[in-house]
């Protein structure tokens, strides 16, 4: 009876999007193997989702370069060899962190130039405050004359 | 006749915002008392005619009214009646309108509450804010209107997305809602205070409570949103760094960095440039997550191109406002009295510190969101930007921050003494030492910073006691001293130490749930036992059941700790003929602060079904800090200062019910 359950459910299925990432059956039977391809899994990019990483992603192209990623570090490579391996053949989109070049600069420099950037606009703030103050600016002449002439029309 | 009504009221209201938009604006130039006033009665009568288009959708819904085309696309009959709610917003044009309801909700709150604000003020403020209603009311009616007929009503509606019937969605939008529109008081204030071009402490302490207001709902929603995901998806993450929720988290950066700006304006009459500019950044950020998230430009551009009406019309009111708001801000920001000196060691000096690394971190994860985008339409080349990213540049920006965090509310202001304060905090020092010498001993696995993380987490909470343990003289005094000195305490000392305290308890979730959480995959038959953290679970079997709209596959799963059955879960996986998708339902047992994770694969057809199983080890904290910090907020907002000589807070417990 419990077959026919499941044959009802397996035909419901058909179609729809088994909910499901990393499949038992591709689990490398080497633990330390695995825990390289599982983080190496988080690393790249699933290509026809939206935004997620081959290890979140049930979709079957995601389970084909997790299977993929399996098979080049069970054939000895590094996972450095692995990540320029699968950029070579599926370009730059399938690296969720990009390579830092001439592209990605901006990207990757933004943060910290922006602190930097900050921090030195502070600084300067601060020492042109020590300086002279901000508060006890003399007048010019000039500036004396004209806010008199405003006193006295206000006065007026 | 109901969603006729509704589209009615709606049009009503475009006519009260449009007259609210010049009315009391003009009354605020000429002096004028009872222009200005016509501003109350229509941000009054606005929320009114939205709350009746909000009823009348909600009772087309109800009702299973499928000649309502946008009830017809994502309702169903056989829907459980919360379900049918919350499918109002559950799409695209109901949950514009939810928008708008809580906008104008907005306005109506100033114009209750804002009794004591100046008159040209408030004018001008409710006169701001309905220039963004306007545009709204304006967008649902030409793009997005939910209240369309069909020619021919159809038997049946074509369901809800499985994935959204579930109560997360009944409550994560409008939290979150409640703080992106929020921000557009603040908003409102910032360009009526350039328009009025005078800016002082009082102003600071008027927006202080809707930023407040806004931030608590944004910092809970943003929580929520995070906790659903993390059960509904199945695959038990919890923040994907997904640019939709980069959309809300950086209104959240920024509201934050402006709560901690403002407190600096309102006590030492300083930073008043900077506050208006957070001011329109934080609502800014606010509409271009509305606008990434409705406009479709995320999936992909190409997306975006064949149906552009409503991404472009939504551009322009981005366009409109950000940019209008920012030129005002350049025109008329240098004519504002700058004012204030500070010094660099002080309490303003570690605000600003605040500010620098908060901006930062929303500016990476801006960039970061629409880089792939920029980089795709100006040189066709594709790129991504994931997770692995912003984990690489978010934590060097937000560690500076965790460092300070405790040290700002022991600071002075105007002199700050940075060697005594690190002397007060040698307390918290010492806890985050043991913690990192604890871990160190006892963790198995982890990355090597682990433990150093831990003690972090540590330091930030025991140091956002220090002053609350201080100022109560607590373990120095008798007991009964400190409780009077505690009662005695500012609400807003409280809230800046609860909140500093859950930013603690959060990274404490973080670190344990990443370094030590365990996972095992397997496929099972009857009767076979997965071990997790000594936790047997066993596979009783599976059964089949029929939900109001759905079926489901259900395995059960006996649970026990040595030979004590410590409970049964069963996970699920429920299919939708309507739509023909199927969801997985994990199956969740807390332990503690600690969960054990279940979700189920696909069956084989020997009977077999591939499992997921996790142990997630403190997990809980990540969202439960977020309500400590949440609460943080809601002691500040009810602090003596803000209601006195200030506007009444909003009051967000009643602005949580969607309105009848």
């Amino acid at each position: 009876m419990r077959w026919l359950f499941v044959l009802v459910w397996l035909l419901a299925l058909t179609g729809a999007t088994p909910v499901f990432a990393v499949q038992p059956d591709e689990i490398l039977p080497d633990q330390q193997l695995e825990a390289r391809a599982r983080n190496l899994s988080r690393e790249l990019r699933c290509m026809v989702c939206q935004n997620q990483s081959i290890d979140d992603s049930d979709a079957a192209l995601a389970r084909d370069l997790r299977v993929l990623v399996r098979e080049r570090l069970q054939a000895g490579d590094s996972d450095q060899q692995v990540l320029d391996f699968l950029t070579a053949r599926y370009g730059e989109f399938v690296l969720l962190k990009p390579l830092f070049s001439l592209q990605t600069a901006l990207l990757w420099l933004m943060p910290a130039a922006l602190v930097t950037f900050g921090a030195f606009f502070l600084i300067v703030r601060v020492r042109r405050q020590r300086k002279g103050g901000e508060t006890d600016v003399k007048l010019t002449p000039a500036e004396q004359a004209r806010l008199g002439k405003f006193v006295k029309s206000e006065n007026e | 006749m109901i969603a006729e009504l509704g589209h009615y009221a709606l049009v009503l209201a475009l006519g009260l915002a449009l007259i609210q938009s010049f009315v009391p604006i003009l009354g605020a130039r000429t002096q004028d008392p009872v222009l200005m006033g016509v501003a109350g009665t229509t941000a009054l009568a606005q929320f009114l005619c939205v709350a009746i288009a909000f009823t009348a959708l909600t009772i087309c819904y109800v009702i299973s009214d499928f000649t309502v085309a946008n009830v017809f696309e994502n309702s169903h009959s056989a829907m459980p009646l919360i379900y049918k709610i919350t499918s109002v917003w559950g799409n695209h044009e109901g949950s514009m309108l939810l928008w708008v309801l809580i906008l104008s909700l907005f306005g109506a709150l100033v114009a209750i509450f804002g009794a004591n604000l100046p008159l040209t003020l408030k004018a001008n403020v409710l006169g701001v804010q309905s220039w963004v209603a306007a545009a709204f009311y304006l967008f649902i009616l030409v793009t997005s209107n939910p209240f369309l007929r069909l020619p021919q009503a159809p038997f049946e509606g074509r369901d809800l997305n499985p994935i959204l019937q579930d109560i997360g969605l009944a409550i994560h939008p409008p939290l979150l809602y409640l703080g992106y529109v929020g921000f557009s008081i603040t908003f409102s204030f910032a360009i009526a205070a350039l328009i009025e071009g005078k800016i002082d402490a009082a102003w600071a302490r008027w927006v202080r409570p809707w930023t407040l207001a806004a931030w608590m709902c944004l910092t809970i929603g943003i929580a929520m949103g995070s906790y659903w995901a993390y059960y509904e998806l199945g695959w038990g993450g919890w923040w994907f760094w997904d640019p939709v929720e980069n959309a809300s988290f950086m209104p959240w950066l920024a509201g934050t960095a402006l709560l901690h700006s403002a407190v600096v304006m309102e006590k030492r009459n300083a930073l008043k440039v900077w506050t208006i500019l957070l001011a329109i950044l934080a609502f800014s950020l606010s509409l271009i997550g509305t606008f990434l998230v409705r406009s479709g430009v995320l999936t992909s551009v190409h997306t975006f191109a064949t149906d552009p009406t409503r991404g472009v019309f939504i551009l322009a009111i981005l366009a409109t406002f950000i940019g209008g708001g920012l030129a005002l801000y350049a025109w008329r920001a240098p004519t504002l009295k700058q004012g204030g000196l500070f010094a660099p060691i002080s309490r303003e000096g570690a605000l600003i510190f605040n500010n620098l690394f908060l901006t930062a971190a929303c500016a990476t994860v801006f960039v970061g969101t629409l880089y792939p985008l920029a980089l795709e339409t100006l040189t066709g080349a594709k790129i991504s930007v994931g997770a692995p990213f912003f984990n690489a540049t978010f934590a060097p920006l937000f560690i500076p921050l965790l460092l300070a965090a405790p040290f700002g509310p022991l600071m002075a202001w105007k002199r700050g003494d940075l060697y005594g304060v690190a002397q007060r905090l040698l307390g918290a020092f010492a806890i985050a030492v043991i913690a990192i010498v604890v871990t160190f001993t006892i963790a198995e696995g982890g990355s090597v910073l682990a433990p150093f993380a831990i003690g972090l987490a540590f330091y930030v909470m025991a140091g956002a006691l220090t002053d609350l343990v201080e100022r109560t003289s607590l373990f120095r005094a008798p007991a009964a001293v400190s409780l009077t000195r505690a009662r005695g305490l500012s609400r807003s000392a409280w809230g800046t130490a609860l909140a500093h305290f859950g930013l603690g308890v959060t990274l404490l979730g973080i670190v344990f749930e990443t370094q030590w959480g365990t996972e095992r995959i397997a496929e099972m038959k009857p009767s076979q036992t997965l071990s997790i953290r000594g936790y047997d679970f066993t596979f009783a079997g599976i059964a089949q059941r029929d939900g109001p709209n759905y079926r489901e596959l259900t395995a059960k799963f006996i649970v026990r700790n040595g030979d004590v059955v410590v409970g049964v879960l069963e996970p699920s996986k429920r299919s939708f003929s309507s739509r023909d998708t199927s969801t997985t339902e994990a199956a969740l047992m807390t332990r503690g602060f600690s969960q054990f994770y279940l979700s189920l694969g696909d069956p084989k057809p020997d009977g077999s079904i591939a499992v997921r199983l996790y142990h997630k080890p403190l997990v809980l904290l990540i969202w439960l800090g977020a309500v400590v910090m949440m609460l943080g907020g809601a002691l500040s907002l009810s602090d003596r200062r803000l209601r006195v000589g200030a506007p009444k807070p909003a009051k967000p417990k009643t602005a949580l019910q969607p309105a009848e």
